[in-house]
């Protein structure tokens, strides 16, 4: 159920991707789809009512490895996560100096490059 | 002297990596530090790939085994992408001396050109599939920002069409990554291709794989996901066109594609036409478009498409023969493609212009960029003996040997169609006679004439790969292995 949501927010953003004419609409958009595969990401991990992945000094820990939640997508999230805020700057950076250039955030209007 | 090539291994991506950094904090005002650093780092790389021909071996990151840590593989496959990204990155750094003067940057490019190359070594050696990610978006990113170089209209417009769609492709192969974690539960490339020998593809493995092979697609700029190239590759400046048509293309798009489907996921006879048809496709669309371009920068940029659309259909026989043919011609592609590359860059450097309508003569005025640019466009033509011709016939020679006549008589067709724009080149800008407003130029610098003298050796040099045998060219005989022994033990 929770993995169609996923499925979802990545169309959503597909949907806005294909037809925004703004840039940062488009830049938005992408956020959206990114953040649907991340959650996709940590679904994988998560098990219902799990404990988070932290060992006590007590504890023993093959029953806590069979109770924990796969701290191994978490980690790859942070990674993704870091990755996609680096895009992101760029685009909006790109976004800033298109502007400057061609003096409209329209894509349509952005057309130099044909053939 | 004798090093351990084990601790080679993670120097591939060290270095690079702090090298750049190092740039950034020491040549912001020096910039002949800059280059002299970079220059520096290029041949360190070359020769280390070099002296890795012939070693092979896994280095565990942190001294983690293997299921906990993260794996670095160095394979023959591994090698020959790393000797075509390091030397080809040697030449464009040479060339970049004299080209990058006119912009202010130059700290910055030399900064992020290196980041790119990290990126690409860090792809070709990974051992798991989220590294792989990693690094891939690395080589992007770093990417992305050297198509807006030089931020003109041109450059930002494509640097955001090329920005947008990469992220979308970086989404699909995410979303691959997940999947595959899901199932398999590992990210160790080796141990997904054990888990999935003793499972079997189900649904969503196959649907994983059909996400890798959309996004790769994308990386690599095959037909129906092509959009961006043909205007991220010709806005860039020179070098980094030479580089993104000539190695990033292949290092984050192709190697990939033919890794995993190979190595890791293991290939079906359904799986191997997809490839074919897309090959196909790419070969004849890519093919047709050159010849209609003026600009002399766009039209290498779809002969770029075009020619990779030889290497997947290579790949899509599955034949050894096949995929030597694949390889081989991904090499050579590698050479005579950013040599092009690099001699529009020298003809617009010189003239101020890249359409093909106000050159001409320029044999007289840039002899060394005309005649290594007769050496490119005849290799990449297929005019025996270049080195372009032995690859293109192993690919014919593979489908007849495959019973794919109709694939063997496309490839000679579109081999035809690409000798005709190669010649539309150099008959409009190298022959013909010499415009008025052209008589006064000067001759290329040193340094650019240099890396392209290296390069056009290159291409001449690797003709002489087939003389130990057509089967099994030298050092590409032992790659295609690595692919055909079929998924990783």
């Amino acid at each position: 159920m929770i993995y169609s949501l996923c499925l979802l927010l990545i169309l959503v953003g597909l949907y806005g991707v294909v037809v925004s004419r703004h840039t940062l609409k488009i830049v938005v958009s992408l956020l959206i789809m990114n953040h649907g595969v991340h959650l996709l990401l940590l679904l994988v991990g998560y098990r219902q009512g799990g404990s988070p992945p932290i060992v006590d000094p007590g504890s023993v820990i093959s029953e806590f490895a069979s109770g924990a939640v796969d701290p191994l997508p978490q980690a790859m999230v942070l990674t993704a996560i870091v990755i996609g805020l680096g895009v992101l700057a760029l685009m909006v950076a790109l976004c800033v100096r298109l502007y400057e250039r061609y003096g409209t955030f329209d894509v349509t209007e952005i057309r130099r490059l044909r053939g | 002297m004798n090093i351990d090539v084990q601790t080679l291994i993670p120097m591939f991506v060290a270095l690079p990596l702090g090298m750049s950094l190092l740039i950034q904090l020491v040549a912001r005002r020096r910039h002949v530090l800059g280059e002299l650093l970079a220059i520096i780092a290029m041949l360190l790389l070359t020769l280390m790939s070099c002296y890795a021909i012939g070693h092979k071996g896994i280095y565990h990151l942190g001294g983690w085994p293997t299921p906990i840590g993260i794996d670095m593989r160095l394979d023959d496959l591994a090698i020959l992408l790393l000797l075509v990204i390091n030397v080809v990155g040697l030449a464009v750094t040479l060339y970049s001396v004299d080209y990058m003067r006119r912009f202010t940057a130059s700290s910055h490019f030399y900064g992020l050109f290196l980041l790119m190359v990290t990126g690409m070594n860090g792809v070709v050696l990974a051992g798991d599939l989220f590294n792989l990610y990693v690094f891939l978006e690395v080589a992007a990113i770093a990417s992305y920002s050297l198509v807006a170089f030089g931020c003109a209209h041109e450059e930002l417009e494509a640097s955001f069409k090329y920005i947008v769609l990469g992220s979308l492709s970086s989404a699909l192969i995410l979303t691959g990554v997940a999947l595959v974690y899901g199932i398999t539960g590992t990210l160790n490339l080796a141990h997904i291709a054990s888990r999935i020998a003793q499972t079997g593809m189900d649904a969503p493995l196959l649907l994983a794989f059909g996400l890798f092979i959309c996004g790769f697609s994308f990386k690599s700029a095959l037909v129906p996901f092509h959009a961006w190239l043909p205007d991220a590759h010709p806005s860039a400046p020179a070098p980094v066109s030479a580089m993104l048509s000539g190695v990033l293309i292949k290092a984050i798009g192709i190697y990939v594609l033919a890794r995993l489907a190979f190595n890791v996921f293991g290939v079906t006879d359904s799986e191997l036409s997809l490839l074919r048809w897309l090959g196909l496709l790419s070969m004849v669309v890519g093919g047709f478009l050159a010849a209609g371009q003026k600009d002399i920068k766009r039209l290498f940029a779809y002969s770029s498409i075009s020619q990779v659309g030889f290497m997947v259909l290579g790949l899509g026989l599955g034949s050894p023969l096949g995929i030597v043919g694949a390889l081989y011609h991904l090499v050579n592609h590698s050479m005579f493609k950013s040599l092009l590359f690099l001699n529009a860059g020298a003809v617009e450097y010189a003239t101020g212009t890249r359409d093909l309508n106000k050159l001409g003569g320029l044999n007289q005025k840039l002899p060394i960029t005309g005649a290594t640019s007769l050496i490119g466009s005849m290799s990449i033509a297929g005019v025996p003996p270049f080195s372009g011709f032995w690859s293109k016939l192993i690919i014919v020679l593979a489908c007849i040997e495959g019973g794919f006549y109709g694939f063997g008589v496309a490839a000679v067709l579109v081999s035809i169609v690409t000798l005709a724009y190669q010649l539309k080149v150099q008959r409009m800008a190298f022959f013909a006679s010499l415009p008025e407003a052209l008589k006064g130029l000067r001759r290329e610098p040193p340094m650019m004439a240099l890396a392209m003298i290296l390069l056009a050796v290159g291409c001449i040099a690797l003709s002489f790969a087939v003389i130990t045998g057509l089967r099994d060219p030298w050092l590409i005989g032992a790659a295609q292995q690595v692919l055909t022994m079929g998924v990783f033990k």
